[in-house]
């Protein structure tokens, strides 16, 4: 980061002169496109940011340190511990079940990227623009994602399974393929995956949502001038209108992904066998399952350092200009 | 702009999809447990409340679904107090290490509630806030002030300076001011901001499991050791559900318009 860029800014402000295109299409209107000049630079203002800090402090700072702690020591009893270095991040990287997990959530992240930004996109193209079913199609789509994280999962817990579930039943005994998501390792992983789905493809048709309605109707009706399809209005007048929100929607989506504990833990437990036993999954069950300090604190650095990676781009692309 | 001719079918389609499994879960609701196991069928043959009496009956559920609320509007009420004016700050000002600061509070919305496991079960323990409703109002601050830090920061920079200018032009006190003319013109986005902060903290499970054991535990808890003697209380795990469900349910209306803002951090 230089020091030049302003952080997460909105439309219309200047930095050295050089207009900066925002990230994102704002949901403000654009009357204010007068300059707005660089913010008046005031230490007293971290007088207001004090109580955020404290507050982190003890939430995240504090509970962190004590992590590295055990990371770096073989603990016995709360007064008897030795020093071992990296001992246990060695470990903890070779260990074939941490990779296993690893590989796991990142093909996890990798599928429902793939399934979930396509079919985002689409259904935001589809969802009615104007008119009284806006409100209504909002508050629907929505739904999935204020739904409790575990009820989500009781939720398909119920539906896919064989005997009392309607998406498990019509598959068994009107498809006539035999699922079953407590034995089969497969029928777990499309399970959880359609749940993850079902979850959350409504946030990237929201994004998508927003992003579309902020396109001007003028660049539409050029589109329409010029006789464009609907497939070539969609590729070359939505879509590059679309870059700012999907970069957002594929972050949040890969970061959440990666982080996923509470549905497949309701709906599998992780199992069948290993099938489902994702980082999260994982840690908590070396962490407060079997109490192993150590090797629990290594993990928990090397997932929160990937995290951290991943977050600089996130934050990156946010305050830049992205285009 | 024009439409596609098919847009539509695809849009009720892919709604329909969406309903089912949740009709599903309210069907299972309201079923004996006798119906569920015994034969499918898709529609329920004798419809009773009995799941839900025995939910607003046995005290072990009730109670924690009351240990939720009470987390989460703690939760709220903190984050909100606590994030309003450093978001104002950040809206506002340069500081220095304001932009460090900004990104590590992203890093802890988005870090994995694993991670924080092992020393929050300690650290929870040897301070006297372990299973205690303030200790999981506390412990979930470390997501939802960075949320709504980042959220209203959002609204607060769509809001012109020439106002704070003004104001201070016209003789108001920082104070003043931010009580009495800006909390007023943001007041749509405290709402919005208190609805997310409230929903984080309601659907959060894995930390709020483990700092707790009987006296704050949380409905999502509840709901995952609902295995007995006889199996899974299939109809008393369906009513629960559906009753989690309401609290966000009742509010989405209001915020309808705000949910992608929201989501993504107020970036949208």
């Amino acid at each position: 980061m230089t020091t030049s860029d302003v952080p997460a800014k909105v439309a219309g402000s200047q930095v050295a002169g050089e207009v900066v295109a925002p990230a994102v299409p704002p949901s403000a209107s654009n009357e204010e496109e007068a300059p707005r000049d660089v913010k008046p630079k005031n230490n007293r203002a971290w007088w207001l940011v004090l109580p955020v800090v404290v507050s982190v402090a003890f939430t995240a700072v504090i509970p962190l340190m004590t992590v590295v702690n055990f990371s770096v020591q073989d603990v016995f009893t709360p007064t008897d511990r030795i020093f071992v270095g990296l001992d246990w991040f060695r470990s903890v990287t070779r260990d074939p079940e941490v990779r296993a997990a690893f590989l796991r959530t990142l093909m996890f992240s990798a599928q429902v990227l793939i399934i979930e930004i396509p079919l985002g996109v689409l259904l935001a193209v589809c969802m009615p623009r104007r008119g009284a079913w806006v409100s209504v199609a909002l508050v629907v789509v929505a739904l999935p994602l204020l739904i409790p994280w575990n009820v989500v999962g009781t939720i398909w817990q119920i539906f896919a399974r064989g005997d009392i579930g309607l998406g498990g039943w019509v598959v068994n005994n009107v498809l006539g393929i035999n699922f079953n998501y407590t034995l089969d390792s497969t029928d777990a992983w499309i399970t959880v995956l359609a749940m993850d789905v079902w979850h959350w493809t409504p946030l990237v048709a929201l994004l998508a949502y927003a992003g579309l309605r902020s396109i001007p109707e003028p660049y539409f009706q050029a589109a329409q001038i010029d006789g464009a399809s609907a497939w070539a209005t969609f590729r070359h007048v939505q879509l590059p209108r679309l870059r700012g929100v999907l970069t957002i929607a594929i972050l949040l989506r890969f970061m959440d992904s990666f982080m996923i504990y509470t549905e497949p833990f309701v709906v599998t437990g992780g199992g069948p066998g290993n099938a489902t036993s994702f980082l999260s999954i994982l840690l908590s069950k070396i962490a407060v399952g079997q109490f192993d300090l150590g090797p629990a604190g290594a993990f928990s650095l090397l997932y929160f350092l990937i995290v951290q990676i991943a977050c600089y781009v996130f934050f990156t692309v946010l305050t830049r200009s992205g285009r | 702009m024009r439409r596609l001719p098919w847009a539509r079918t695809v849009f009720w389609l892919y709604v329909a999809t969406l309903m089912l499994p949740l009709l599903w879960m309210f069907g299972m609701s309201i079923r004996p447990n006798d119906e569920i196991l015994g034969s499918f069928s898709l529609l329920p043959q004798n419809v009773t409340l009995e799941n839900y009496v025995t939910f607003f009956t046995d005290s072990a559920w009730y109670s924690s679904y009351l240990n939720s609320i009470v987390y989460t509007s703690l939760n709220t009420v903190f984050s909100l107090i606590v994030a309003l004016p450093a978001a104002y700050a950040f809206s506002r000002f340069r500081f220095a290490g304001d932009k460090h600061l900004f990104f590590w509070l992203l890093t802890n919305r988005m870090a994995p509630p694993a991670v924080f496991l092992l020393p929050f079960f300690q650290i929870y323990q040897s301070v006297g806030l372990f299973d205690t409703h303030l200790g999981v109002a506390i412990a979930h601050m470390l997501f939802n002030v960075p949320l709504a830090v980042w959220i209203l920061e959002g609204f607060m920079s769509g809001i012109p300076r020439e106002i704070d200018e003004t104001a201070a032009i016209d003789g108001y006190s920082l104070p003043r001011f931010f009580f009495k003319i800006f909390l007023p013109m943001i007041r749509s986005a405290i709402g919005v901001t208190a609805f997310f902060c409230f929903m984080f903290s309601w659907v959060e499970l894995l930390i709020a499991r483990t700092i707790t054991s009987v006296n704050a535990k949380p409905i999502a808890a509840t709901m995952t050791r609902t295995v007995s003697a006889a199996g899974i209380d299939w109809g008393l795990l369906a009513a629960a559900g559906v009753l989690t469900i309401i609290p966000g349910a009742i509010v989405i209306w209001f915020v309808r318009n705000y949910i992608a803002k929201g989501f993504a951090l107020g970036r949208v």
